[in-house]
């Protein structure tokens, strides 16, 4: 058996330059998608905040002015001061459910299948789908399917979608309906891989169930519910949907948000006048306000944990 | 575009998560095993005991009456009203077909609302955005994970970089990229390459098939290698077939977030004959007869239906990969 000669200097030069070339030509599927469709648009976005662009005449440079015209807009605090409501009610009453629904289905040992396929069934319902279906939920009349059930009840009829009130929480109540069974998923992913040694053990130290869960479930779930939580602020701080095709904001301005206020920049103008300096301003402002308290909600949790 | 971005801070978990439970090493009796050893927080004597039997199984049957009527629910009313006559859904929206079913309502629905046209449109744009996804995902994970130059560390790094920048805040300048593409100056407003190329940008695609490829065996690596299999070759023969479980994760992901994709099509499709079915429906709204209309919705809605009931396996293995919550 002969040794295999050993690559000398040159050689493996050569043949790492072709390793490099060779990878060079895997890598142009993502340099192309990414540069074209990610990297660029990104640039773009920082460019264009701090220019006039309306496609007509070549974009010239304004300095902070969109960021000052955005911010003086007076829709801006209503846009924000729904778009926190939203996220609040969205903590408030969608936050707890698939937690629970996941905990309780951690210990069911045949139908679980069941269960799961049906609790994420809403998740595949595409989302156009499921907000004009609802809007048919919606219907304020006293013969609305929703107002119908809670008439049998002896309440309504709601003006679901009519009333500045309401129409928040009827948002949430489709939205959390949408995306509940994703976060289940999560949950019971995770909670698959609690040791059975901690529960044993618990349970030779003679715990009973609720202080099982207190003690072994939800800990072990800790880490994912931090990360769930930051998922969902991000997620509803870019609601966009719901108010679009519910309501377009309405009614006067309830229902604006500040993803909506942004659309509309850009290309919701009735004149064909698009603000696109503006829009990109706004978006640029959201993004930093997203990742400057992503960036301390994690500072915070990591302290809490360390300690 | 289409992939949400509320799911990519999870990458990391969720690519060991799949990479571990659809790993090449796990057979899948191994993981019948490891399923079969997890429990539940109530053990064999708490189950012994009546008074817990029986809260336990009250709080199961409470669960699943809460996810009968609360997710299967809607689906069902939808399904009756789709064949239910305009004015008994809008009189008895809560009876069963008070004077019968008008089951003529899909076949309307679907030829007279053109719904054939859209569903093609939805179909090759999901086409495209999956086949996009996949070469892109593919191609990148094998150069970054298996021949690894010397920049793949630096162009991984700003790949991932981009998971920090949410979707929204890229609509407009992308918009105005696909409006005029740099260099060529072509305009890809109304074709649908500007509805699903932008989808192939996804990080999360691409750390999820880094991350599978970096645990392949690398005995078999090496082995194709010694035995002189080419870059191609090894990509081709090799790892892509070892690689069928994070495939199937990541295409059934990429086809039903195509399938609800909303304002990215919306945006760059403006002509209606160009299309996807969710972009459409609320145009159709308005100048549609209720029952017809919610025909449309039960044809709109069952085919992404049927296709999750297919493959559960790798969307319910996928855990969360769609997304904790929407944007």
């Amino acid at each position: 058996m002969t040794l295999a000669e050993p690559v000398s200097g040159p050689r493996r030069h050569l043949s790492a330059l072709r390793g490099e070339a060779g990878a060079l030509v895997f890598l142009l599927p993502l340099l192309l998608v990414f540069g074209l469709f990610s990297w660029w648009p990104i640039i773009r976005t920082v460019v264009m905040s701090f220019q006039t662009t309306n496609l007509v005449e070549p974009a010239h440079w304004v300095g902070l002015d969109n960021f000052r015209e955005v911010l003086s807009d007076p829709l801006l605090p209503t846009a924000i001061k729904n778009t926190c409501y939203f996220a609040l009610l969205a903590f408030v009453f969608g936050y707890p459910v698939p937690l629970v629904m996941a905990v309780i289905m951690s210990d069911l040992r045949r139908l679980r299948g069941v269960y799961t396929v049906l609790a994420y069934l809403p998740v595949v319902v595409p989302p156009a789908v499921a907000v004009l279906l609802w809007r048919v939920f919606y219907d304020a009349a006293p013969g609305g399917v929703f107002n119908t059930i809670l008439g049998w009840i002896g309440i309504g009829p709601v003006p679901w979608l009519e009333s500045a009130h309401v129409v928040m929480p009827s948002l949430v109540l489709e939205a959390t309906w949408a995306a509940a069974g994703g976060t289940v998923i999560i949950y019971l992913a995770a909670l698959v891989s609690v040791p059975p040694e901690l529960y044993d053990a618990a349970e030779v130290d003679g715990a009973g169930i609720l202080r099982k869960i207190r003690h072994v479930t939800m800990p072990h779930l800790r880490g994912i519910m931090l990360i769930t939580l930051i998922l969902q602020i991000i997620g509803t701080a870019q609601v966009f949907l719901e108010p679009y095709l519910f309501t377009d904001g309405g009614p006067d301005n309830s229902s604006l948000t500040v993803l909506l206020l942004i659309y509309n920049y850009a290309f919701g103008s009735t004149t064909g006048n698009s603000n696109y300096g503006d829009a990109t301003a706004l978006s640029l402002l959201l993004a930093a306000t997203l990742a400057i308290m992503s960036l301390i909600y994690f500072r915070v949790t990591r302290s809490w944990s360390d300690s | 575009m289409s992939v949400d971005i509320s799911s990519r801070p999870l990458v990391n978990a969720e690519a060991e998560a799949v990479a571990g439970t659809a790993g090449a090493g796990a057979s899948r009796r191994a993981r019948h095993r490891l399923e079969s050893e997890s429990r539940g927080f109530t053990s064999e004597f708490d189950r012994r005991r009546p008074a817990i039997r029986w809260a336990r199984r009250a709080v199961q049957i409470a669960l699943l009456i809460f996810l009968l009527i609360g997710a299967l629910g809607p689906l069902l009313w939808l399904a009756k009203s789709a064949v239910t006559p305009t004015q008994d859904t809008l009189r008895h929206p809560m009876s069963i077909w008070p004077h019968g079913a008008d089951w003529v309502n899909l076949k309307t629905a679907w030829v007279d609302l053109h719904l054939g046209r859209y569903f093609v449109n939805t179909l090759i744009i999901a086409f495209g955005s999956w086949a996009t996804q996949m070469i892109v995902a593919t191609t990148a994970g094998y150069a970054l994970s298996i021949l690894r130059p010397r920049y793949g560390r630096f162009l991984y790094a700003m790949v991932l970089a981009t998971m920090f920048v949410p979707t929204v805040v890229l609509l407009v300048p992308l918009y105005l990229t696909v409006l005029d593409m740099p260099v060529a100056h072509v305009s890809l407003i109304n074709t649908f390459w500007a509805a699903f190329l932008p989808a192939g940008a996804s990080a999360f695609n691409v750390a999820i098939m880094k991350r599978f490829f970096d645990n392949l065996p690398t005995e078999i690596i090496e082995a194709a290698r010694v035995d002189g299999a080419g870059d191609f070759r090894m990509f081709r023969s090799i790892v892509l077939p070892m690689s069928r479980p994070v495939l199937g994760v990541v295409s059934v992901f990429a086809v039903l977030a195509a399938w609800k994709d909303f304002i990215w099509p919306l945006i760059v499709l403006p002509d209606p004959s160009k299309q996807p079915l969710s972009v459409r429906l609320p145009a159709l709204s308005q100048t549609t007869e209720l029952d017809i209309f919610l025909a449309a919705l039960l044809i709109s809605t069952s085919i992404p239906i049927v296709f999750f009931l297919i493959f559960q396996r790798f969307f319910l293995r996928g855990g969360g990969l769609d997304g904790a919550v929407k944007g």
